[in-house]
């Protein structure tokens, strides 16, 4: 058994900046050998960056670090791999197109020819222990994200890490995968590993952890025993005041009917189909939240429906009228916004707001008079807009890249929503985002809601769903699972559907 | 003479004149494998030319003057390397000047050599026992040295890239190269390795066309020869073996070039077939890759950095 | 284990202005600082070397006009490449488009009957733009249908253009007046474009390629397909995402480089030649030194203005020593190439701020010298 009495890991001093961002400021952190030790914190408060400083994948700019009692300065994954530090990030780090035992053996030191037998050998016995099994001969795009998460496990693990750093490991898993993993790392911790465990919810930090220690902006808030909190001292911590921030939903008189999808296919980049026979419908002065877990064909769903990947079967229609197949071009003119998932889709980070702000009018009038683009009324409508959204920013011509993400997302919200959309789709509008930002964002969806738009939300937040929508579709493996009006709708019924079960009404 | 006898003894001829193609294109395919797209090789075929002719003329030893030509092909390739993967600069427009850089430097040192008679010549070695084979001997077995390397060379990277540890690195590194350095993997190392074999190859390609081929230093001989390798790359989806497969065929067009000139067709519009059959070649391997999703290596071009935000 | 300095590059926010001034002039210097290390060592004297070209260039009322004739087909070129890199679609294929702008031109000159004189140039003007602009959709249309990548099928109808010519040349149009060259007939007086004076500046050009530039900054800067180009060579999925069509905005400015490379054609032959000849007589590559041109002017059109002057003052000079010390043609390739790299290089450190870090045992955080002080 490993000696107890000497921290795993001791991090002192931390400081890492980037380029505007302070993201680590003078960080402790000391986590004890054989614990589960969750780090806390909203998303941006610096718990990514610090673990992969621990990692060697960053440097920090000051601070010491001390693995196992002997400080260390850790320059690469190499150097962390070496002392036992494993990692398994939020965005799996797998080669797609190889197989899960190219994919564990990828970058270990050894003889010259590719050790097949022996790895087998390995991942059989790992199966065993911890319950991780998964087809050594699957190429990873093939798997599912929990099946992806025990490979990144099983590659940890074979490089005799006993220190295991999990970023957000519960983002992509249904409730049943997460069951499991929790099941996992309960026995690797019981076998005397040391698991750091990076959420930002709360019910896992009691599920599973022995200590917590709380992240606020970069800096350290408190490390506390999880049996002697509870979940109102750890939110209060985690975002510095009050959490709770009620949207009152007002009744809407629904409107006609804007959306129809009818029996939907739709394949993906891989040419696998994403979407399954999907139908709904949508009508004025309505929020359809869409939720499951990322992967399970909302991407593709959404991408169709704005015009941005084509349709393989069925009918997309728009106020009765057929738009299956139409060019974006054809949507934007119907009045279909779109405030895509990914901020770079929607952006073009190195022209200014003036001109980001008009990128879907920029050949309308006033903006454009025959071919030429009038300045003035390019400047007018940023104008505008930058002080109905309060979208902070130096100047109208301030390269958008410049901005902060929830500054970015109000300008991108501000053009997609400015127009009178009859139809507004919004997907993960506020991954990412501070608090504040997101509370504004979901004002805006709610105000577009009473203006009759209709809107699509997909979000992976089951809160925001929750709070946001007037009826629920559940989305697993391409296929709706059901729709649910909010009234009827409870966790455990959306947790059940996010794993798959059929719930008719 | 018969249809069959004249198709022999186009392919016998076609193994000599892809085989430039052959060496390029092996390396081309490692680089690009690591995600480093090189224009530059007809730059770096053509200074490997004119180093090996010259180091030829002066030593009179034909394993320097290859070994020479590979030498500097490789030290272009590092200004290559340096400037996309250390500095991340534009691949395309970086690959571009490497091959302006080659052709200038190359006319200035090769002026003198113009119209030097050889001093060297690879002779074929017949391989013992096989070369007597029917029909097989002579078409493959009755070569020069430099033939045989680029023949082996096909299976030797084909074990390389799919059953060696150095293999998977190569490919994740091409592939996913954030992953591959999560995982200990130096991307910047097998990177710089990969353009660095790949300027070696084309160096010995280059080599090839002045002191075999040829053999003679002509002033801007690669002719294009650099950028059907490029295309090749593609034709052979990053693969050794269709890599020999293409090569060989664009060296019996070249055959064929100078045998429809007895024709009486006229010479320009021939000297057109290779680059006319490298857009349909393009086009067929879009076709291909199309039906049957195949893609180049998922980082290719893109310059990799670990630390951004 | 790693005792290398290590170079890191961080992404700077915002470029300053005299940056973007400073970068092209040094990074020139820079090259040719490093071209006189490679001259050295093939044992030229590069001062002597630099001086030719200076005086070559610029020493003389003659070398002045040598340098803007020069610049003419640069400026052209390099303006249609300016706005077609600005749309990320990268035509390398100039040199071949300026070709068949030439050929084209010189067909109307030479075998179209029946064009009053006063038309006869406007129309030779109208056929190399056009025959420039159709040959650059061989590489538009097989990127549009097919997906293949525009960067080798442009190169490669530079060769067939190149081989076409000489083709031409050497067979059907070759002229029976002009003792076994290969060269077509010499050009009616009808089909040559004048000149300033004993010069070669053959004006119309030349207003041409002003003319182009002015309007390519407009086009860029105040219209909404400049609009389009930008945003497309930005970011093309935010292009897609807005509704623009991707496939047009890469038609369209792969055909007006092809249009303006074939008009610097129609003025090599009609002004300068005077016939259609063998493809380096026509141009030692133009097409491929525009492309630097354009780099050099950061792809902004009026800069292209400057930076073609200063090229063609180059390649001036380049002719100079050419003669003077018996260096090979291919000796402006090596310039284009250097210049090249080194603009390339010169443009990181407007995007970026680079560090080099010396890794040293002791130290917890590695010492850094800046190469720049932050702004």
């Amino acid at each position: 058994m490993p000696d107890t009495t000497v921290p795993a890991v001791e991090m002192r001093g931390i400081v890492k900046r980037f380029p505007g961002v302070l993201a680590n400021d003078h960080v402790d952190l000391t986590v004890r050998t054989g614990e589960i030790h969750a780090l806390l914190g909203e998303n941006g408060a610096g718990k990514t960056t610090l673990m992969n400083i621990l990692y060697g994948i960053y440097h920090p700019d000051e601070g010491e670090i001390f693995v196992k009692g002997r400080r260390v300065h850790i320059r690469s994954p190499r150097d962390a791999i070496r002392q036992g530090i494993g990692m398994v990030h939020q965005q799996f780090q797998l080669v797609p197109s190889h197989t899960v035992v190219e994919n564990v053996v990828l970058g270990l030191p050894g003889n010259f020819f590719f050790p097949e037998r022996a790895a087998r050998q390995r991942l059989q016995e790992f199966a065993q222990r911890y319950g991780l099994h998964v087809d050594p001969d699957a190429r990873i795009w093939q798997l599912s994200a929990g099946e992806q998460q025990r490979v990144e496990i099983i590659k940890a693990l074979y490089r005799g890490a006993d220190i295991l750093i999990l970023d957000e490991p519960t983002s992509m898993l249904t409730p049943r995968e997460i069951e499991e993993l929790m099941s996992t790392v309960r026995r690797m911790a019981d076998e005397g590993h040391t698991v750091i465990f990076i959420t930002h919810k709360l019910d896992e930090v009691f599920a599973v952890s022995d200590r917590v220690t709380v992240l606020r902006q970069g800096r350290v808030v408190a490390t506390l025993e999880t049996a002697h909190t509870d979940k109102r001292e750890l939110a209060r911590l985690m975002v510095g005041r009050d959490v709770l921030f009620r949207l009152e939903k007002r009744p809407v008189a629904i409107g006609p009917t804007v959306l129809e999808v009818q029996d939907l296919h739709i394949r993906s980049d891989r040419g696998v189909l994403a979407v399954r026979g999907v139908s709904f419908s949508l009508a004025a002065g309505e929020i359809l939240g869409i939720a499951g877990v990322a992967g399970n064909g909302q991407r593709e769903l959404v991408e169709a429906l704005a015009g941005l990947r084509s349709v393989e079967k069925g009918r997309v229609l728009l106020s009765g009228e057929d738009i299956t197949n139409r060019s974006p071009r054809a949507l934007v003119q119907r009045g279909v916004c779109y405030v895509p998932g990914e901020r770079l889709v929607g952006t073009v980070p190195n022209l200014s707001v003036a001109e980001n702000l008009i990128l879907k009018i920029y050949d309308q009038a006033p903006v454009c008079r025959g071919i030429f683009l009038d300045s003035q009324a390019i400047a007018s409508h940023a104008d505008t807009l930058i002080e109905r959204y309060a979208v902070a920013t130096p100047s109208r011509e301030t390269p958008l890249k410049l901005l902060s993400g929830g500054n970015i997302q109000r300008a991108i919200l501000a053009r997609e929503t400015s127009s009178k959309p009859s139809l507004l789709i919004a997907a993960h509008p506020t991954s990412g985002l501070d608090v504040g930002a997101t509370e504004y964002i979901r004002q805006v969806l709610m105000s577009q809601r009473e203006e009759g738009t209709a809107v699509l939300l997909v979000s992976e937040d089951l809160e925001e769903i929750l709070q946001l929508s007037d009826r629920i579709a559940v989305m697993y493996n391409g296929e709706i699972m059901g729709i649910l009006p909010v009234d009827r709708a409870d966790l455990e019924t959306i947790g059940m559907m996010m794993a798959g079960v059929h719930r008719d009404l | 003479m018969s249809v069959w006898a004249y198709i022999f003894s186009v392919l016998r001829a076609a193994i000599p004149a892809g085989t430039p193609l052959l060496y390029g294109t092996l390396g081309e395919v490692t680089a690009e494998r690591s995600g480093v797209v090189n224009l530059g090789v007809e730059g770096m075929m053509i200074m490997g030319a004119v180093t090996a002719f010259g180091v030829a003329q002066a030593t009179g030893n034909a394993f320097l003057a290859v070994a020479a030509a590979a030498l500097v092909g490789g030290i272009l390739a590092l200004i290559h390397a340096f400037a996309s993967i250390t500095l991340r600069v534009n691949q395309v427009v970086s690959g571009l000047a490497l091959t302006m850089l080659g052709q200038g430097i190359s006319g200035m040192i090769g002026k003198q050599f113009i119209g030097m008679p050889p001093r060297v010549q690879l002779k074929p070695v017949p391989i013992p026992g096989l070369s007597d084979l029917p029909v097989l001997g002579p078409l493959l077995f009755q070569h020069d040295l430099l033939v045989y390397i680029g023949l082996l060379m096909v299976p030797v990277l084909w074990f390389l890239f799919y059953r060696t540890r150095w293999g998977i690195n190569l490919r994740s590194v091409g592939e996913s190269p954030a992953t591959a350095d999560a995982m200990g993997v130096n991307v910047f190392q097998v990177r710089y390795l990969a353009v660095l074999f790949g300027g070696l190859m084309a160096g010995i390609g280059g080599a090839y066309l002045s002191i075999v081929y040829a053999p003679a230093w002509i002033e801007g001989m690669t002719a294009g020869i650099g950028w059907i390798v490029i295309a090749l790359t593609i034709f052979a989806m990053w693969d050794p073996v269709r890599g020999l497969l293409g090569a060989y065929l664009f060296g019996s067009v070249r055959v064929l070039q100078y045998r429809l000139q007895g024709l009486g067709i006229s010479p320009p519009l021939l000297n057109m077939l290779p680059f006319i059959l490298t857009i349909l070649v393009l086009m067929f391997s879009a076709g291909e890759a199309m039906r049957k999703r195949l893609g180049a290596p998922a980082a290719l071009m893109q310059p990799y950095t670990r630390e951004e935000r | 284990m790693n005792a290398l300095p290590r170079i890191r590059l961080e992404k700077r926010l915002a470029t300053p202005r005299w940056l973007g001034v400073a970068t092209p002039i040094l990074s020139v210097l820079a090259a040719l600082l490093a071209i006189a290390v490679i001259f050295r060592l093939l044992g030229v004297n590069p001062l002597v070397a630099y001086g030719r070209i200076f005086t070559g260039a610029f020493g003389s009322l003659y070398g002045l006009s040598e340098t803007v004739t020069k610049a003419i087909p640069l400026m052209l070129a390099g303006v249609g490449l300016a706005v077609a890199f600005r749309a990320r679609v990268y035509n390398i294929g100039a040199e071949g488009q300026l070709l068949i702008g030439a050929t084209c031109a010189t067909g109307v000159a030479l075998f179209v009957p029946g064009i009053p004189d006063g038309l006869r140039l406007p129309a030779m003007f109208v056929a190399g733009a056009l025959g420039g602009a159709l040959w650059a959709m061989i590489p538009a249309l097989l990127k549009a249908r097919l997906r293949i990548d525009e960067v080798l099928t442009s190169l490669m109808t530079v060769y067939i253009a190149s081989e076409l010519v000489n083709h031409l040349v050497y067979g059907p149009w070759k002229g029976p007046g002009e003792w076994g060259f290969p060269y077509t007939d010499k050009f009616p007086l009808a089909a040559q474009i004048p000149r300033i004076g004993i010069t070669r500046i053959h004006y119309p050009t030349l207003i041409l390629a002003l003319l182009a530039a002015v309007l390519a900054y407009i086009l860029l800067q105040r219209t909404r397909w400049g609009f389009e180009i930008r945003v497309t060579g930005e970011n093309p999925e935010a292009a897609r995402y807005a509704g623009m069509n991707y496939l047009r905005t890469a038609m369209l400015v792969m055909a007006l480089s092809g249009a303006l490379a074939g008009i610097a054609g129609v003025g090599e032959v009609a002004g300068i030649h005077y016939r259609l000849r063998y493809p380096q007589g026509i141009s030692p590559g133009y097409g491929f030194t525009a492309i630097i041109v354009a780099w050099l002017a950061r792809l902004n059109p009026l800069g292209v203005i400057l930076t073609s002057l200063l090229i063609g003052g180059l390649l001036v000079g380049g002719d100079a020593i050419q003669l003077a010390l018996g260096l090979p043609s291919a000796t402006v390739y090596l310039f284009n190439g250097m210049i090249l790299f080194f603009v390339l290089g010169g443009d990181l450190f407007t995007r970026y701020r680079i560090r080099i870090e010396i890794p040293s045992r002791a130290a917890a955080t590695p010492v850094r010298l800046e190469r720049e002080e932050a702004l």
